[in-house]
């Protein structure tokens, strides 16, 4: 399958451009030193829901301590990739290789305790529990001790810390993704996937949202991520892929993407350049 | 902090409750209608919350408590009646296959895990429905323990449809008030551990619940198990109370019954559940009575007044709630000394804001 994907690299020097186009904070991650070491490995993954094909074998790497993501059109089969490679949804076809272990035999569980985590599309908190119980859930497989942890994600969003005792449902959307994205980190993953984090937020909260996330990805957290907001998403991203119909069309790095005509095009909007 | 002062107060509020259910048992006839009303509520509060346990913390709506009480009470029932009186109770089937008896607090337990047994086998295929379909399911279960029950080729086993008799029973208040604050104080305990807030994470939302690595099928099965455990127990201690139990009385109404005193309560709130199983039997079976007798005032016969309006009357209370005041008395939230005294400050602060 991934020959077929038409790889747009054309410049070599693509670390230089990301670094100097990034926002705060995405300067300082690691040019050198990246270990390189693919973290989770994805080849012909199919899906499908009764007889429709969402995923049609697609391809694709995440390296440790990058972010890459999937970008694409509604019903692109992007929501439906992550749901099977956390094991919500069984994979029709393919192998899914996570640090040396193949998931698609896995339950959500064991997945789970391996360390991949979803943030699932739509934010998706327990609305009726507290902050404090929603980040406990998150740690839910885990039995040791977890006030370190709560200290590092209050640090990381100190909104959640004002609102400890808080239920859920009563925070905005953007703390209700933030959130979303803290509860995912309590259960330690070395993965964290996240579906449309942007979705139905304010643009200034989207931008929050997002140097969240390139924080997270600085202090080593590997970042799978798929959005529809795909400048955002490009602009952040290492790595990313373009998905059309259950199928991987292009792949590169997210400035390449960015800059390709037929990904301005179809997802960034051509006339504004 | 408030925690404890919580805890404190809770015990101490159990240890008044205690003695003064001693002191009821001591001056009031045990066949009063206080006495029945307050023996109910016990028995029901427990039902209640076992009931809540399932629909408004995990979220599961099953309507099968009416027959979960039923197996209780005639595992209960079936195991406890002495061998010298079961020539009697089962004269029409050569005094039954069983012939040994249990003590009446190993037949409370056993009541509990027969119906845990029984739920979780029914579970494996029912609790893969969702909302209506898993109610529809539980109905239907409980309607089928009814007929199996009453089936004449079983009667050597449950008397058929004939009533179970001279097992053990309670007079006084004390016993059920006792077996339900255990019970309900295990349910609490259970509520407010790691795998209680699991609970009410997949009644918020199964797909991240299930992202967040809880195994769905594994705590809806043993919320259902624990609930019905207790119903169990419930359906025990009520066959207790009324000294006979038959298989037909167990009908969904009985459900329905219950499933209105959660709501009425509150869907998550174990208080408001106790707190509105008491209003609900004191209601029905106390102070809306005198709607059910005729009544004359000099020469005039007062309108509408005969037996069975008081249902009428109920029925109404009951959809005012229903539409006015969705939430219950409790909405999901707990009743406590401490929430209590921090109302009375906001208002007392209120007040003194004003002035």
């Amino acid at each position: 399958m991934s020959d077929k994907n038409k790889n747009v690299a054309s410049t070599g020097n693509t670390v230089g451009k990301v670094t100097s186009a990034g926002g705060p904070g995405f300067g300082n991650k690691r040019e050198e030193g990246l270990s390189g070491k693919v973290l989770l490995k994805v080849d012909g993954l199919k899906v499908s829901y009764g007889g429709i094909e969402a995923v049609r074998g697609i391809s694709f790497d995440v390296p440790e301590g990058e972010i890459v993501t999937l970008i694409g059109a509604n019903g692109a089969g992007k929501s439906s990739t992550l749901r099977a490679i956390v094991g919500l949804e069984k994979a029709a076809g393919g192998t899914i290789t996570f640090n040396g272990a193949e998931l698609t035999s896995m339950g959500t569980e064991q997945i789970v305790k391996n360390g991949i985590t979803l943030v699932p599309e739509g934010r998706r908190v327990f609305v009726n529990l507290s902050v404090y119980e929603n980040l406990r859930m998150g740690a839910y497989l885990r039995k040791d001790d977890l006030s370190a942890d709560l200290e590092w994600v209050y640090s990381l969003f100190p909104r959640l810390k004002e609102r400890h005792w808080q239920a859920a449902g009563t925070l905005s959307g953007g703390e209700q993704q933030m959130l979303a994205i803290a509860r995912a980190l309590m259960s330690r993953p070395q993965m964290i996937m996240m579906d449309e984090p942007s979705l139905g937020l304010a643009p200034i909260i989207v931008q929050e949202v997002f140097d969240i996330i390139r924080e997270i990805n600085r202090q080593g957290m590997t970042i799978l991520l798929v959005e529809q907001n795909a400048n955002m998403a490009l602009k952040a991203a290492d790595k990313g892929y373009v998905m059309e119909t259950g199928r991987i069309t292009l792949n590169g790095t997210g400035m390449e993407l960015a800059e390709n005509d037929e990904v301005k095009e179809a997802y960034l909007g051509k006339s504004h350049k | 902090m408030t925690k404890k002062t919580d805890s404190i107060f809770a015990i101490v509020l159990l240890a008044v409750a205690f003695a003064l259910v001693a002191l009821l048992d001591r001056v009031l006839p045990a066949t009063g209608i206080i006495m029945t009303v307050l023996k109910k509520g016990c028995i029901y509060s427990l039902v209640a919350v076992s009931m809540n346990l399932l629909n408004g913390f995990t979220g599961l709506f099953s309507l099968g408590q009416a027959g979960f009480m039923l197996i209780g009470g005639y595992t209960y029932a079936i195991l406890t009646i002495p061998p010298a009186d079961r020539a009697s109770v089962y004269q029409y089937f050569d005094g039954g296959i069983i012939q040994f008896a249990i003590p009446f607090w190993a037949g409370l337990i056993a009541a509990g895990l027969v119906a845990a047994f029984l739920a979780w086998l029914i579970g494996l295929p029912v609790l893969r429905l969702k909302s209506d379909y898993l109610a529809i399911a539980t109905l239907g279960f409980a309607e089928i323990m009814r007929a199996i029950f009453q089936w004449d080729k079983l009667g050597p086993l449950t008397n058929g449809s004939n009533m179970l008799r001279k097992y053990p029973s309670f007079s006084t208040l004390m016993f059920p008030f006792a077996v339900a604050v255990i019970c309900i104080g295990l349910i609490v305990l259970l509520i407010n551990s790691s795998y209680g807030r699991a609970f009410k994470a997949i009644r918020d939302d199964e797909v991240a619940a299930e992202a967040m690595g809880i195994n769905l099928a594994h705590h809806k099965r043993m919320s259902f198990c624990i609930s019905s455990f207790f119903a169990g127990v419930g359906g025990a201690l009520l066959a207790m109370f009324q000294t006979t139990i038959q298989a037909q009385a167990f009908k969904s109404n009985m459900t329905y019954e219950i499933l209105l005193i959660v709501v009425i309560g509150g869907l998550g709130s174990v208080t408001g559940s106790v707190l509105a199983t008491f209003l609900f039997y004191a209601a029905s079976e106390w102070w809306l009575r005198f709607l059910d007798s005729p009544l004359t005032i000099g020469s005039f016969q007062v309108p509408l007044l005969r037996s069975g309006f008081r249902k009428v009357v109920f029925s109404v209370v009951i959809m005012a709630i229903v539409l006015f005041a969705r939430q219950g008395i409790m909405g999901d939230h707990e009743f406590s000394i401490a929430g209590l005294m921090r109302l009375f400050r906001r208002k007392g602060k209120e007040a003194s804001a004003n002035e």
